[in-house]
């Protein structure tokens, strides 16, 4: 069985942001990338997957980003997937076209499943994942908080609003990963060496045959500063009567 | 322009941040539907009805909330409507059932919108990205549009003096797909209102050490105040809260009068769930923590002494 985990390229969210001159994107110079944290958890998946009831699983790490974002497929390969693709694209890309070429890999590849993280915390937009998935009329399961097989498909736990979902999905499927599936494991040296020996290919748009067709069009950027003006109280008597005094508590 | 409203339910009553996608959808346009899919939907059509004339999908093959099956319903009643914007209330159910509708209508959409203007003609949206340490202005390209907005960004409408009509439609239910099955849902235990509802939130983050000390400080806080409790990721990652609770980038987004922030640090993850809430206050042990930097009002001490004394005081004792 094939697995596919789409690896995103974003800025380490634990840095300062500043924005490009003319406040169309960040400002990417100055920043430090990783591998999306929750596509971590994606890679991670499908490793425990190959370690417990998949064991002939070939993972596959595939990134839609510029050439710099082989060192991102390094950080999937290190942990343990097995090759690695690059699509190799410098302009900034909305989700549905990130997912059309998602879409063209997995006819090549033709996997069984697709894992990959529910939101890239740079775009925050959450749609990759459903859109490939009704792109490719795989079913999807969302926010995956716990998978396991079955004869016929996946079972899955699915964090909503509303508490945990249970579904059943036959495959081929799109999963999606929320923070509790597991946690990632940390690289070994070796392993990262090891990575450096496994395969890598490179494609572009043009070659997997798909033209950007833009559905989002980025027109500025703003940095959000906070507003508030902290007034700090000694004891917790006084917090009671200042909220009181706003009226944000009764009585 | 022509406009859907998704209204969300969870199968005996809609939710009530429905409003802020009416309000939305409202601001924009004067030919506003609301969307109803489900089973035995005759209650929920009439309280839908009394903000928008409601069109509505009432059928057993619908009666789990399953993607596949409803987002083919939602594109279907969409195009055969000439619907040129979808819209509906960012939540788990929209990013996963509207999003898929989406892809099938073209993929122009826009998630979690806070704000928008109209320039020339071009509606032009704000949505947050990293963490909303970033606002982002952007336009969709082609119809129609499909717009998540972000329950406390928009006003829900007053309810009407006489309710709107209800049109029941049939769609094509026997060529739905049929490979994902819902199983079970194991709903929220306890009685507290749900943390996006509520007028008040409470929340705890990484200085409660135990799911015993979470319940009986911060819950007890928040059933003295009659609020929802929430939490930082922290306290999830740590289990000791489920993740139903938290509170930021990669949980729920609130705005409620009053967030009271119990030994959260203020990390950007977090914020960005919270900061539109109308009054902050934050208790942490460190006065340079940055949470009080997005505070009105800031107490430097210990949860596990100062929330027990805020308990004693709104009891009177």
């Amino acid at each position: 069985m094939k697995i596919l985990v789409p690896c995103k390229r974003v800025p380490d969210p634990d840095q300062k942001l500043r924005l490009n001159a003319e406040a169309t994107d960040v400002d990417s110079t100055a920043l430090t990338y990783i591998l999306n944290p929750f596509d971590a958890i994606a890679v991670e998946e499908a490793l425990c997957i190959r370690e417990t009831t998949h064991p002939d699983a070939e993972i596959i790490a595939v990134s839609v980003a510029p050439a710099e974002g082989e060192d991102d497929l390094r950080t999937a390969l290190a942990m343990g997937a097995d090759r690695a693709l690059l699509v190799e694209h410098d302009a900034q890309l909305d989700s549905w076209n990130v997912a059309r070429l998602l879409a063209a890999v997995v006819e090549r590849e033709q996997p069984a499943l697709v894992i990959m993280g529910k939101q890239a915390v740079d775009d925050d937009a959450n749609q990759t994942g459903q859109f490939l998935a009704v792109q490719l009329g795989w079913s999807q399961a969302t926010f995956a908080s716990q998978v396991e097989f079955t004869e016929t498909g996946l079972r899955v736990h699915r964090e909503t609003d509303l508490g945990i979902e249970i579904i059943h999905v036959s495959l081929p499927a799109v999963v999606t990963a929320d923070l509790r599936l597991n946690e990632p494991r940390y690289a070994s040296l070796p392993s990262i060496l090891k990575a450096k020996k496994k395969p890598t290919e490179y494609t572009t748009a043009e070659e997997l045959g798909v033209k950007p067709e833009p559905r989002v069009r980025l027109l500025s950027m703003e940095l959000v500063h906070s507003q508030r003006n902290c007034e700090m109280v000694t004891s917790a008597r006084e917090l009671i009567l200042k909220l009181r005094e706003t009226e944000v508590i009764k009585g | 322009m022509k406009t859907l409203v998704l209204m969300e339910h969870d199968g005996s009553a809609l939710r009530s941040g429905n409003g802020a996608a009416i309000g939305f959808a409202r601001e924009l346009s004067d030919d506003v539907c609301g969307f109803l899919l489900g089973e035995d939907l005759d209650a929920m059509n009439c309280e839908a009805a009394k903000f928008a004339p409601v069109i509505t999908v009432d059928d057993p093959a619908l009666a789990d909330p399953v993607a596949d099956r409803w987002a083919q319903v939602i594109a279907e009643v969409a195009r055969a409507r000439g619907a040129e914007r979808i819209v509906a209330t960012s939540t788990t159910w929209a990013k996963d059932i509207v999003t898929r509708a989406a892809g099938l209508l073209g993929g122009a959409m826009a998630s979690d919108v806070i704000g928008h203007e109209v320039i020339d003609g071009e509606l032009r949206l704000r949505r947050p990205m990293f963490a909303g340490a970033v606002h982002a202005t952007l336009t969709l390209e082609g119809l129609p549009q499909i717009i998540t907005v972000c329950a406390s960004a928009y006003e829900a409408p007053e309810p009407a003096a006489t309710p709107f009509a209800i049109e029941p439609v049939v769609a094509n239910v026997t060529e739905l797909p049929g490979s994902t099955q819902l199983e079970e849902v194991e709903g929220k235990v306890g009685a507290r209102p749900d943390v996006t509802e509520a007028r008040i939130v409470v929340s705890g983050g990484r200085a409660f050490n135990t799911s015993q000390d979470f319940e009986q400080l911060v819950g007890g806080l928040a059933d003295t105040l009659d609020a929802a409790t929430g939490s930082s990721r922290a306290l999830v990652d740590a289990g000791i809260v489920p993740n139903s609770l938290q509170v930021g980038q990669t949980g729920k987004v609130v705005a409620p009068e009053l967030y009271l922030a119990l030994g959260i640090s203020g990390a950007v993850q977090h914020l960005a769930g919270m900061k539109n809430s109308r009054v902050i206050a934050a208790i942490n042990q460190d006065p340079d923590a940055p949470i009080f930097e997005f505070s009105d009002f800031g107490l430097a001490g210990d949860v596990y002494e100062e929330v027990p004394r805020l308990i004693a005081e709104l009891n009177g004792s």
